[in-house]
């Protein structure tokens, strides 16, 4: 590691393990937020425009960054993992809180002070074609971060520009290529080879897959591991897909409404959730793997009961189905005490006034923090009743007659 | 449940009972660079009450195939050769005339974005009351009064009201449940729901989905449900077909493509895909390469290029010979059934034994 005033930067061959020095060890805090808020501001009112409130985008969250670790960032649009990755990198002033970066407080650092640490913290951007230059060769694109810090790799530029393109799975012909002679998966590969010219210690990479199509996104997470197993770089991965989160990362938070509900080690997170957003959450992923959990149907005539209806499953077998009502509301003006409350099928008095801290509950595993004043069991098997929210859904559910899982289950604390 | 087409022999007879029935379709595009061969001749068909799930990736062609059965492409630059049969009538070369009594009446369509599918300028009460005035001819407060029935049924709390909004004050899950309530006002026979759920979060997706699939049994609509993503066909289609550069390589049930999908193209979509079962520390299994340019499409099998399976076959079979999608349960491809079991002994884990490496340059720029 060099050290952080960072002055002599000469960039050696990515794959080695960079100089072997005084390098953090794996495990050690590298970018770490406390308190982490940005409001921004909602303008009103006439003749003369005055703030009349404030998107609560980001409220106050902690969370840190391993060396080498990769953290998923998970949640749905408008919960603010966008803004909390812009806030890390600084491409966005916190409102509150504070940023270190291997113990040093980057919150309010000026440029100058912010510079000689900027190539070490990277990003990848979510749509592969609007953040690329269509005027600019693919040489200029990964070549231009390096001039702009002063990078002078041995053997020149070009010929390191090169070499990353191979990195990256392309070919290193295509260095006088302009960008839209490439397809989006390629694109991305453009995006991360930039990211890698200034030897980044952790890459922010924002749904750098959710614009590629299923057989590409595979391609690009394979190579984000890669890069975080050779090269040691740690990963803030942030995006809504749950199951690409799950297969990059290693500790995981769930962000709701701009806080974060539940954070813990992958198993804890995807096996014992306890929140009950993140069990609405794993619910609602589809899945492909019918025959985990379609047993129970009946076999060979390749007919599907109730047109894929799950709900008669037993107890244990397949997993529980829960189907929330409405959108995630407004960020403007969030509901007090618990935010997931209104959305919640175990909402209580207490749910309104106080807000749940984020601690570790009676039965979680080290490390496993959840915000919920009444936690799910932890497992995600099958209840014996659904919890179907949705007043259609219900109602269209009632309607067909005996099922047992269209029973709304509102009583709290009546599931297994 | 509907099973594809087992009677029907040869791509010419459009089985008896399918309500929609595509017959060796042919969409191409004039462009300035050539020939854009969209949809390379499709048949499947489709029973009344039942769902059938396209997958593709983008210019699979499945967008394209659907619009052609509404009648939206432009004829300027559009070339439409077959046969589309609704209930037994024929769609393509049909007049604009007939296509428009038959558009939200007999068969209706919800957009993946419902933003722009919506109109800024009208209530979203009057939008959703318009097909149906237009088509049943009821008056304009007969209309509304079923906008707002529409509204409720499809979860909109106090349809009254929010039917004045317009599509701006709506959220995203709010839009789309307006346009499911817009495409099904006049009850129709056929419904295509174009990624329907893409744009929506996970929670609300999921609500959609079993909203779809509720509001269908009371309907009886048929539905033609097009995604990228094989988990939405799991958990709501009958029968799935997968699309590769304007062709179907593999139908048949839900049940049997995913339990025991036969070819190469639906192995690699499901190896590709994480889940929340897999093992979440082995590497994903891409399928190397990118989708073919439709403008050239590869000789033979349009998947060989990027199939690890040719030598398989041997010779140059599979650059050279289309392989045929037989009727009903099947896949378009040269690899034996013994070759395709013995490849894939996982069976029912639906994993292959071999997990090659596939960190391919990316040397064909799309």
């Amino acid at each position: 590691m060099k050290d952080a005033g960072g002055t002599s930067r000469t960039a050696d061959t990515l794959p080695a393990p960079r100089d072997g020095g005084h390098e953090p060890s794996r495990g050690e805090p590298l970018l770490v937020a406390e308190g982490l808020t940005k409001h921004f501001p909602v303008m009103g009112g006439f003749p003369f425009r005055r703030q009349v409130g404030a998107v609560r985008a980001v409220d106050g969250i902690d969370l840190s960054v391993g060396v080498g670790e990769s953290f998923g960032l998970v949640g749905e649009s408008g919960c603010g993992k966008s803004t909390t990755g812009r806030l890390l990198t600084r491409l966005l002033e916190p409102t509150a809180g504070r940023i270190t970066y291997r113990g040093q407080d980057i919150t309010r650092a000026r440029r100058r002070q912010l510079a000689p640490i900027r190539p070490e913290i990277q990003m990848i951007f979510q749509d592969p074609y609007s953040s690329l230059n269509p005027r600019q060769t693919v040489g200029t694109i990964v070549g231009g971060p390096m001039e702009i810090n002063g990078i002078d790799p041995p053997g020149g530029r070009e010929r390191r520009v090169r070499e990353l393109l191979e990195i990256v799975g392309l070919n290193p012909e295509h260095y006088n290529r302009f960008p839209h002679e490439f397809s989006g998966g390629q694109r991305q590969r453009i995006g991360v080879a930039r990211a890698l010219g200034l030897q980044p210690k952790i890459i922010v990479a924002d749904e750098p897959v959710s614009a590629l199509d299923v057989s590409i996104q595979a391609q690009v997470v394979n190579l984000l591991h890669r890069l975080r197993r050779e090269m040691g770089i740690a990963f803030l991965f942030i995006a809504h897909d749950l199951a690409v989160v799950r297969h990059f990362s290693q500790r995981v938070a769930v962000m709701y409404l701009g806080k974060i509900v539940e954070v813990g080690d992958r198993a804890s997170i995807y096996e014992r959730p306890r929140h009950p957003y993140t069990h609405a959450l794993l619910s609602a992923v589809p899945r492909a793997a019918l025959w985990d959990d379609d047993e129970a149907e009946g076999d060979g005539d390749g007919a599907r009961a109730g047109a894929g209806r799950r709900t008669g499953t037993a107890p244990g077998r397949g997993r529980e189905r829960i189907r929330l009502a409405g959108d995630v509301p407004s960020p403007v003006d969030p509901p007090s005490g618990c935010r997931f409350r209104t959305r919640c099928w175990k909402a209580r008095e207490k749910c309104a006034t106080q807000e749940p801290p984020l601690v570790r509950i009676e039965g979680n595993h080290e490390g496993h923090l959840t915000a919920c004043h009444f936690p799910e069991e932890p497992t995600t098997a099958a209840r014996g009743a659904d919890v179907i929210l949705d007043p259609a859904l219900a109602a269209a559910e009632r309607d067909r007659g005996p099922s047992p899982a269209a029973e709304r289950d509102r009583a709290p604390g009546g599931d297994g | 449940m509907t099973t594809v087409t087992k009677e029907a022999a040869g791509p010419a007879p459009a089985a008896p009972g399918a309500f929609l029935s595509v017959r060796d379709l042919y969409v191409r595009f004039g462009t300035e660079d050539g020939v854009v061969k969209a949809v390379d001749g499709l048949s499947f068909d489709l029973e009344r009450g039942s769902t059938l799930g396209i997958v593709g990736e983008s210019g699979s062609g499945k967008s394209v195939t659907n619009l052609a059965v509404l009648g939206l492409h432009d004829p300027r630059h559009t070339e439409i050769a077959g046969e589309i049969l609704l209930d037994g009538q024929e769609l393509t070369g049909a007049g604009e005339r007939t296509l428009e009594r038959l558009r939200g009446n007999k068969m209706a369509m919800i957009f993946q974005d419902p933003l722009t599918a919506l109109s800024p300028y009208y209530t979203v009460g009057r939008q959703i009351a318009e097909p149906y005035r237009k088509h049943t001819g009821a008056s304009r407060r007969e209309a509304h009064r079923r906008a707002v029935e529409m509204l409720d049924k499809v979860g909109i709390p106090n349809p009254r009201l929010r039917a004045e909004d317009y599509p701006h004050q709506f959220s995203g899950g709010m839009r789309q449940r307006a346009m499911i309530a817009m495409a099904l006002v006049c009850n129709p026979d056929l419904l295509i729901a174009d990624e329907p759920t893409t744009a929506l979060d996970v929670t609300v997706q999921a609500q959609i989905l079993d909203l779809l699939r509720d509001l269908q049994q009371e309907f009886g609509s048929a539905i033609v449900l097009i995604t990228h993503d094989l988990g939405v066909v799991a958990e709501t289609a009958d029968d799935i077909l997968v699309m590769y550069a304007g062709r179907a390589v593999e139908r048949g049930s839900v049940r049997e493509v995913l339990r025991e999908p036969r070819h190469p193209y639906t192995w690699g979509l499901l190896n590709s895909m994480p889940s929340l079962t897999s093992d979440p520390d082995e590497e994903l299994t891409p399928i190397p390469g990118t989708p073919p340019s439709l403008l050239a499409p590869p000789p033979g099998c349009p998947f060989h290029p990027r199939c690890a399976h040719t030598a398989e076959v041997g010779g140059n079979r599979c650059s050279g010979e289309r392989p045929l999608l037989p009727e009903g349960r099947g896949a378009a491809c040269h690899l034996t059934p013994e070759q395709k079991r013995r490849l894939r002994t996982g069976g029912a884990t639906g994993l292959p034994p071999e997990r090659h490496r596939t960190e391919q340059p990316g040397s064909r720029p799309a």
